[in-house]
C-alpha cells in the first residue's frame, strides 16, 4: 500500500478510536470474516465424535431451557449457544488425565469429560443425588481423582491461579499433565487473571488458558472492558504464548489447543488462546439482552459453530445430512429419559444443609470417593 | 545445612526452642515426613523468609518444594488451592499477615466452600506473622482472625507458646481442611521453652488451661496470654482472687466445653484479645456464655480489647492501643466487684 494511503488510513483509524473511547455509544465489534474449516489430520471417528458432542451440548441446554420454563430449574441457567465449539474443541483435545476446569458456559467440556446429562439435570434441579447433594448448582462440581476435573466457583477468573496450582502439583509429582481452564472477555479484567497468568508464566507451568471472547460480559461491551485490539495481545505481556482464533471453527480450536498443550508439555509455560465467538443468548435465562444490536446477532448467526461444522462434514464426505440428523434423533430420547429420572429423584433432606462443611469420617459426596 | 539443624537437637536432649524456631521445626518435620507437603510464598526460599521461618529449607528440600513466588497473594493462595485439590499439602506464607486481605476471595469463596459444595477437600495451610508491639504501623501489625472465623469451612489457630506453635503447625499441615495459622511476630524470639524431642501434635479445637482458678476466668489467646497471666498473678497475690487463665489456641472451632466449663465454675468471665473490639471473638464468646450458662454467671462477661482503630505507628499511640496488664487488672477488678 502506498505510504500516503496508509497514513490516511491510520489517521482515520485513530479518529475512530478516539471517538469510540470518548463517545457514549459502546460497541462490540462485528465478527471478522471466517475462513474455511480445515482438518489438521483428525480421523473421521474423531470428527464425528466431536460433532456428536456439539449436538449433545446444544440439546442438553435446550432440554435445560425447557425445564427452566417449566419452573424445574431452581436457580440460574446459562447458555453456551454459539460457543459450543470452544468447549468441545478444547476438551476433546485433552488427554483424559489432563486437568480440566470448566466455567459457567462449558457444559460441553463436561460432557466430553464423561459427565452424564443426568448428572447435570440433577444439579440444575438441586436433587440429593446430584454431584453436590443439592448444596450448589450449575456446573459447580468436580472430581479430581476419577475425572481430573476441578469445579469452578462463581467468581470469574478464580480458576486461573487454581489451575496453575493444579499444574504445579502434577509437575512436582513428575506427571506430564497440562491444566486447561476458561475465562470470558470480562474475566480478563480481574486480578485473578493477571496474577494467575503471571504466576503460571513465571513458573513455566503447563497451563492452557482459553479466553472466550463472546462479545459481552453480562451487558458490558468489549471496548468498555479492555483497550487492546485482541485479547491475545495480553499474552506477550506475561511472556506467554498467545493466539487469537475463530471460536466458531471447532477444528481451529482443537488444533490451537493441541499446540498449546505441546508447548506446555515441552516446559514452555502457559498459552493464552483467545477464541472469538458470540454469546447468542443473554447472560442467563432472565436476561433478554436488549442491549445487543440485532445486526451483531445476525452476523454471528451465520457463523453458527454446529452449522459450519456440519457443512464441512458433508462437503468433505465424512457424513450425509441424514447421518447428522440421526445423531440428534438418537440423543433426544436419552435426554428425555435423563430429565424424567432427574425429576423423579428426591430433593435433599433439610438436615443435609449442616453436613460436610469439614471432613467428616464416613461422609463423602457421591462424587468424591474417600482417599 | 543439615537436617538436624532443621529438626530437633541431639538425641536424648530437650532443646530450648524459640516460638519462631518451633514453627520452623514443625514445618521441617512435616516436610521430612510427607512428600506432599510443600511451601510457597514471597522470599521464602533463597532469603529464608522475611523473618527466617523457612531458613535452610530450600537447601534441604529443593526448589520444587520451597517455591519463591511473585508478589501475588491471590495467586499464591489460588495455586495452593489447586495443589491441595490435587492431594498436595501446601503451606503458603503471607510475608505479613496484613497482606492476606489480597487473598480474601480465594480463601473465603474457593477454599472454604469447596468441600461443602462438591467434596473437594483443600488441605492447605496459610500462615503469617500477626500482631503489634513492634511498631510495624497499620499494615504490619494487624490481627485478621475474625475475617476468617466468620467463614464456615476454615479453621483458625493462634498459638501462644513455642510448644503449641510447633504442635499446631504440624496439626494444621496434617488437617484435611484449610487452616489459617496466625502466629505472633512479637513472640517470635521473645518466647522460648524446652520442647519434647519426639513427634507431637496439638489438636485443633482444644483450649489449654494455663492457670487454674475458681473465682474468675480470663479467656485469651496468642500474645495476650502473657499480660493475662501477669494480671492473674497480681489478682491472686494482692486480692486473693483465684484466677483461671485459658488459652483458646484455636479460634475456629472454639473449644466450647473449656469455655463453658470454666464459666460455670467461676461465674465471672473476662475475655482479652489484641484484636479490635467490634466483631472480635469476645463478642461471640459472650453470646455463647449467655446462651448456655447464663444462670451460672455472677456478673457480665467483660472484655479487654484494642479499640476500634487501625494499629497506630508511634510508640505512645501503639502502647495506648494495645491491651496490657493494667487494663486487664482494671477490668478484672470491676468484674470481681460483682
Amino acid at each position: 500500500m502506498p505510504a500516503k494511503k496508509a497514513a490516511r488510513r491510520s489517521r482515520k483509524k485513530a479518529a475512530r478510536t478516539r471517538r469510540s473511547r470518548a463517545g457514549s455509544a459502546r460497541t462490540t465489534a462485528l465478527p471478522v470474516p471466517a475462513g474455511p474449516i480445515r482438518n489438521h489430520g483428525l480421523p473421521r471417528e474423531d470428527l464425528l465424535a466431536m460433532h456428536r458432542y456439539l449436538r449433545l451440548n446444544r440439546m442438553v441446554e435446550d432440554k435445560l431451557t425447557a425445564l427452566h420454563r417449566q419452573g424445574q430449574v431452581v436457580g440460574g441457567l446459562y447458555s453456551s449457544l454459539g460457543q459450543e465449539a470452544i468447549s468441545v474443541g478444547t476438551a476433546y483435545a485433552l488427554e483424559p488425565t489432563d486437568l480440566l476446569a470448566p466455567m459457567i458456559r462449558n457444559i460441553g467440556s463436561l460432557l466430553v469429560r464423561g459427565v452424564r446429562p443426568l448428572d447435570l439435570f440433577l444439579q440444575f434441579l438441586a436433587r440429593y443425588d446430584a454431584p453436590t447433594h443439592g448444596k450448589d448448582g450449575t456446573l459447580h462440581f468436580g472430581n479430581v481423582l476419577k475425572l481430573s476435573l476441578i469445579g469452578p466457583i462463581s467468581v470469574v477468573g478464580s480458576l486461573v491461579p487454581v489451575m496453575a496450582g493444579a499444574a504445579l502439583a502434577a509437575r512436582s509429582r513428575g506427571e506430564n499433565r497440562v491444566a486447561l481452564t476458561y475465562v470470558g472477555d470480562g474475566a480478563t479484567s480481574t486480578g485473578y487473571f493477571h496474577e494467575g497468568l503471571n504466576f503460571a508464566a513465571a513458573l513455566r507451568l503447563p497451563l492452557v488458558l482459553i479466553v472466550e471472547n463472546n462479545g459481552y460480559a453480562y451487558s458490558t461491551t468489549t471496548d468498555r472492558q479492555f483497550a487492546v485490539g485482541s485479547l491475545a495481545e495480553k499474552g506477550p505481556a506475561y511472556g506467554c504464548a498467545a493466539e487469537s482464533i475463530d471460536g466458531t471453527d471447532i477444528l481451529a480450536v482443537h488444533a490451537a489447543t493441541r499446540r498449546a498443550m505441546e508447548r506446555g508439555r515441552r516446559g514452555e509455560g502457559p498459552t493464552l488462546l483467545e477464541c472469538r465467538a458470540m454469546r447468542m443468548k443473554g447472560h442467563a435465562q432472565h436476561d433478554d439482552m436488549r442491549y445487543v444490536p440485532n445486526k451483531l446477532l445476525e452476523a454471528w448467526k451465520r457463523l453458527d459453530p454446529i452449522d459450519r461444522f456440519e457443512a464441512f462434514l458433508i462437503k468433505e464426505g465424512h457424513a450425509t445430512k441424514d447421518d447428522l440428523e440421526s445423531v440428534a434423533r438418537a440423543i433426544a430420547p436419552e435426554l428425555d429419559d435423563a430429565a424424567t429420572r432427574a425429576q423423579e429423584s428426591p430433593l435433599p433432606e433439610p438436615g443435609e444443609a449442616l453436613r460436610g462443611v469439614y471432613r467428616e469420617p464416613g461422609y463423602e459426596t457421591p462424587w468424591w470417593p474417600a482417599a | 545445612m543439615t537436617a538436624s539443624r532443621g529438626a530437633t537437637g541431639r538425641k536424648g536432649e530437650a532443646v530450648t526452642t524459640t516460638y519462631l524456631e518451633a514453627i520452623r521445626q514443625g514445618i521441617w518435620e512435616e516436610m521430612e515426613k510427607d512428600d506432599s507437603v510443600f511451601l510457597l510464598g514471597e522470599d521464602i526460599g533463597v532469603y529464608g523468609g522475611a523473618f527466617k521461618v523457612t531458613e535452610g529449607m530450600l537447601e534441604r528440600f529443593g526448589a520444587s518444594r520451597v517455591i519463591d513466588t511473585p508478589i501475588s497473594e491471590t495467586a499464591i493462595v489460588g495455586a495452593a488451592i489447586g495443589a491441595a485439590l490435587m492431594g498436595m499439602r501446601p503451606v503458603a506464607e503471607m510475608q505479613f499477615i496484613d497482606f492476606i486481605a489480597c487473598a480474601f476471595d480465594p480463601i473465603t469463596n474457593f477454599a472454604a466452600k469447596s468441600r461443602y459444595r462438591w467434596g473437594g477437600g483443600v488441605p492447605m495451610v496459610i500462615r503469617g506473622p500477626c500482631g503489634g508491639g513492634v511498631h510495624g504501623g497499620p499494615f504490619h501489625s494487624q490481627n485478621p482472625e475474625m475475617y476468617f472465623v466468620h467463614t464456615p469451612g476454615l479453621k483458625v489457630v493462634a498459638p501462644a507458646t513455642a510448644y503449641d506453635a510447633k504442635g499446631l503447625i504440624k496439626a494444621a499441615i496434617r488437617d484435611d481442611d484449610p487452616v489459617i495459622y496466625l502466629e505472633h511476630k512479637y513472640l517470635y524470639r521473645r518466647i522460648k521453652e524446652e520442647l519434647p524431642k519426639e513427634d507431637y501434635l496439638v489438636p485443633i479445637g482444644r483450649a489449654a488451661v494455663r492457670r487454674e482458678g475458681s473465682d474468675l476466668t480470663i479467656l485469651t489467646y496468642r500474645a495476650m496470654l502473657y499480660p493475662s497471666l501477669e494480671a492473674a498473678e497480681v489478682l491472686e497475690s494482692e486480692r486473693g482472687v483465684k484466677t483461671e487463665v485459658i488459652d483458646l489456641r484455636t479460634l475456629l472451632p472454639l473449644d466450647r466445653e473449656a469455655i463453658l466449663g470454666s464459666a460455670r465454675k467461676t461465674g465471672k468471665v473476662l475475655v482479652v484479645h489484641e484484636d479490635t473490639r467490634t466483631g472480635g471473638i469476645a463478642g461471640e464468646i459472650t453470646a455463647m456464655i449467655n446462651e448456655e450458662v447464663f444462670e451460672h454467671l455472677d456478673g457480665p462477661v467483660l472484655r479487654v480489647t484494642a479499640p476500634d482503630t487501625p494499629v497506630p505507628y508511634s510508640p505512645p499511640l501503639e502502647e495506648f492501643f494495645l491491651p496490657n496488664k493494667d487494663k486487664i487488672l482494671a477490668a478484672a477488678r470491676k468484674l470481681n466487684a460483682y
